[in-house]
Formats: structure tokens, sequence, C-alpha cells
């Protein structure tokens, strides 16, 4: 599995462009919110911190589909599911969303902050943003995992992918936002909203590899 | 032991896709008959019915809106059992089944939302508000759709069957989200009213027409969805015919 891992991070790493097109579209969304909403600083600190969520949402989805496409190409997917006899897939499935993650997820959390400075945040709320982001991502790579497990044999399925994938994402969306705030706006809780942020990405990280491997065994034979 | 074998031999009785086929045909029009009775009695009764002191007429908004919304969340459960049988039990009709209720389960929720935001305008005064409830069932409106986009993206009905059904399992969260968002957020639609500890809140003259009006659309929906499973395994029959069509005519004339 370590060495699955290191591969998968390999592979992500070697095609730069993946994590360089993953941060850039995430800076291209955000560049565009002050064009659309006028570059009034005072509203702009007070939606970043949604922004920056839709920003890394949308970011996330565009790279989904990479998930498992390559691998399918090159059939070491095949060679993968044939493995679970000896390393159960579901863990493999995880193993590669944690890999996958790290390489074009976590750029997006790192370049958070600095696009948080564009929209006017405080530094509270650039640091709140940036924790929930860190813990609430996962999720979204975990349930995206399914949509890019279910629709792995169809040629062109990034677009339902996200499709599938963003109905599901909304609540993950709605406690990173809310807790984003209540680090800032003092009636609303910080902690609550994060705590169910957490356990969002755990629910996910049991009930995500489980579906999406169920899905790649079904897509193999 | 010997009971359980013999039900699930009457499961795998209904496997056979020519038996539920003459089955639908005997009850299909008893059940649209009975429908039909039904719905133009609790139409009757909702018309009869006396205005709200609050809301005025807007009130018989109620009489559909609640079992469209009723039926949204129940058709999506019927979906997730459906995705049990093709997963578990591979029966064959399960995602006859499921493929057949996504679209009716699209349109009682769009008909859902679209009566609760013409109510919504005069009593709050607003088409569309974000709150929990409405939220959720957008969501679960984006979810039939998602689940038809998927189901149409496959041309092999066999993998888009448990493609389909993964995705239904999964989706499956937003419905207990969507029963109890009354309750776990503070909205501005109200909490249930008609099941609920210690008897409903609503008046009986209003509550009878909306429990008619119920059954009645619970049964129309079973009468569509007989319908389209019917519809669906006739259109893979003409798919099966044309293909064995096409290599028959490939091996040219059989002399």
């Amino acid at each position: 599995m370590g060495a699955l891992f290191v591969r998968e991070v390999r592979l992500g790493l070697r095609s730069g462009a993946g994590i360089l097109i993953g941060v850039l579209f995430f800076l291209a969304v955000i560049a565009v919110v002050p064009f659309g909403v006028g570059p009034d600083l005072k509203l702009l600190a007070r939606i970043g911190a949604a922004m920056l969520w839709i920003g890394a949402l949308l970011a996330t989805l565009l790279g989904l589909d990479r998930l498992f496409q390559a691998d399918r190409d090159d059939g070491s997917l095949d060679l993968l599911i044939m493995a679970s006899e000896r390393h159960l897939l579901t863990l493999t499935v995880l193993v590669k969303c944690l890999a996958h993650w790290t390489v074009s997820v976590l750029p997006l959390v790192v370049a958070s902050p600095l696009l948080g400075l564009f929209m006017n945040m405080e530094p509270a709320a650039i640091g709140a943003t940036t924790a929930t982001l860190l813990v609430g991502t996962p999720a979204i790579t975990l349930i995206g995992a399914v949509g890019a497990a279910v629709a792995v044999s169809l040629p062109r399925g990034g677009l339902l992918v996200s499709v599938i994938v963003l109905p599901l994402t909304v609540p993950v969306l709605i406690f990173g936002v809310s807790a984003s705030y209540g680090a800032v706006e003092d009636p609303a809780p910080f902690l609550a909203p994060f705590l169910i942020l957490a356990a969002i990405t755990l629910f996910f990280a049991v009930l995500g590899p489980l579906a999406a491997a169920a899905a790649l065994k079904s897509s193999a034979d | 032991m010997s009971e359980t074998v013999s039900k699930t031999g009457r499961w795998i009785d209904w496997a056979n896709p020519t038996r539920f086929m003459s089955f639908a045909g005997v009850i299909l029009p008893w059940l649209a008959g009975l429908t039909l009775i039904v719905l133009a009695g609790g139409l009757w009764m909702s018309m009869q019915a006396p205005d709200d002191y609050q809301q005025g007429a807007t009130v018989k908004i109620m009489f559909i809106h609640v079992p469209f919304a009723w039926l949204s969340m129940m058709c999506y459960t019927i979906m997730t059992i459906a995705a049990l049988g093709t997963l578990v039990w591979r029966h064959p009709l399960a995602d006859v089944s499921a493929k057949a209720a996504a679209p009716i389960g699209a349109v009682f929720t769009a008909l859902a939302l679209i009566t609760g935001s013409l109510w919504g305008k005069p009593m709050w005064g607003t088409w569309w508000v974000w709150d929990a409830r409405l939220t959720s069932v957008f969501v679960l409106f984006l979810m039939y759709l998602g689940i038809i986009a998927l189901t149409r993206a496959m041309d092999d009905p066999a993998k888009s069957a448990r493609a389909t059904a993964i995705l239904t399992l999964v989706g499956f969260i937003n419905i207990p989200i969507i029963k109890f968002s009354v309750d776990w957020w503070n909205t501005l639609h109200q909490p249930a009213s008609v099941f609920r500890m210690g008897g409903s809140t609503i008046d009986g003259s209003l509550l009878r027409p909306l429990l008619v009006m119920a059954i009645g659309f619970t049964l129309l929906f079973f009468t569509l969805h007989l319908m389209a499973m019917r519809n669906e395994i006739w259109r893979r029959r003409v798919v099966a015919m044309r293909r064995v069509a096409a290599r028959n005519a490939d091996r040219g004339p059989v002399q």
C-alpha cells in the first residue's frame, strides 16, 4: 500500500501539468469574482470564505476524472482489481484517493491563504478557511471517487462526474463555509461546524472507497 | 428455513419478465381505475374543504404539494431498495424498476418544488428561500437528474444498472436529511405536522382530503411506475430482437 501511494504521488508529480492546472483554475475562479461582484473590498472580505470554498470545490471536481482514467487507459486498473484477493480493493481505492488528494488538492489548500489576501480577508478568516479546506477537501475527493468510479468506463465522463458528485458535496460546502464564518463573526460557533466537517470526511473515508470499489469491480468484467 | 426458501422462491418468480408482464397487464387497468376514482374523490373533497383561517384558499395547494413531496422521497426509497435488489440479489427486474422510477421521481420532486414556491409567494412573500428543507429537496432533484444522466450515458444496461445502483445507494443519505431537516435546523418551512408524536396538528376537515389525495397520488405513482417498467422491458426486447435480426441478416439468406 505504501508502494502504491508513492507510485501514485510520483505519477501525479511527473505529469506536473495536472497540479498546475488545478491551482491555475482555482486562481482564475477567484480572480474572476472581483470582476463579477465589483471591487468593493468590504463585500469581497465578507464573501471571501465562500468564494474560496466554491473555487476549491470546482477545482477539485475538475481533476476528479483523472483519478481512475489514466490507470484504466494503461491497464493497471485491471491489475489492481485482479489483485483484490490479496489487497482489499477498498483499501487500494482509499490509498489512491489519498495520493490524489496529496498531489492535486493539497496545492489548492496551500494556495488558499494567498488567494484569501486577494479577497481582502482578515488573518483569522484566512486561517479558518485554510483549516476548513484542509479538513473538508478530502471528503470531496472521497465522494468524487464514487462518481469517478461509476463513470470510469465512459469515454468522456468528466462533466458527468461533476454533475453526479456536486449535489453530494453540498453538506461539505455548507459546514465548511459556516465554520469559516464562525471564526470571524461573533455569535456563530466555529468548533461545532468544524467538527461536523471532520465527521463528514471520516464518514466518507469509509463509504466512498467502499462504493467506489464496488463500482470499479462491476465496471471491470 | 423452508419458509425462507419458499420466500426467495416467490421473489425469483417475479424475475421472469413474461410473468411480470402478464401480471402488469392484469393489474394495470384496475390500478389505473382505482387511481382515477381516489384522485377524483380527493379533488372533490379538497374543493369542499373549508379555507384555513390564516392561509385562506391557498391552503388547497397543500393538498397536492404534500403528496408530491412525500412521493418524491418514497420514490427515491423504492429506487434504493431496487438498487439493493440489483447489487445483492441480482434481481433482473430491479434495475428496470430503478430506471423506470427515476424520471417519475424527478417529475414529482419538480412538482413539489413548483407547488411549494407557488404557495410560498403569497404566504412567505418570496418564491424561494435557501432554507434546509427546500435546499435538501432541491439537492434530491439534482440527484434524480444525475442518476437519469448516468443511466442514459451507458449503452449496456447491465453495466449502467450496477453503476446507477451504487450512486443511488450513496445518494440515499439525503433522504433522512430531508425528513429531519425541519427538526435539526430552524427553518421557514414548518415542521412535520401530520405524522408526529401526539397526533396530527391539522384539523380533520383539512387532514381527510390530504390523506385521500396522498393515497390517490401514491396509486398514481404505482400505475405510472408499472407502465414505465413495462415500456422498459418492451424497449429492451426490441433492442434484443434488432440485434438478433442484424446478426441473421449478416449471415445472409439461409439456403
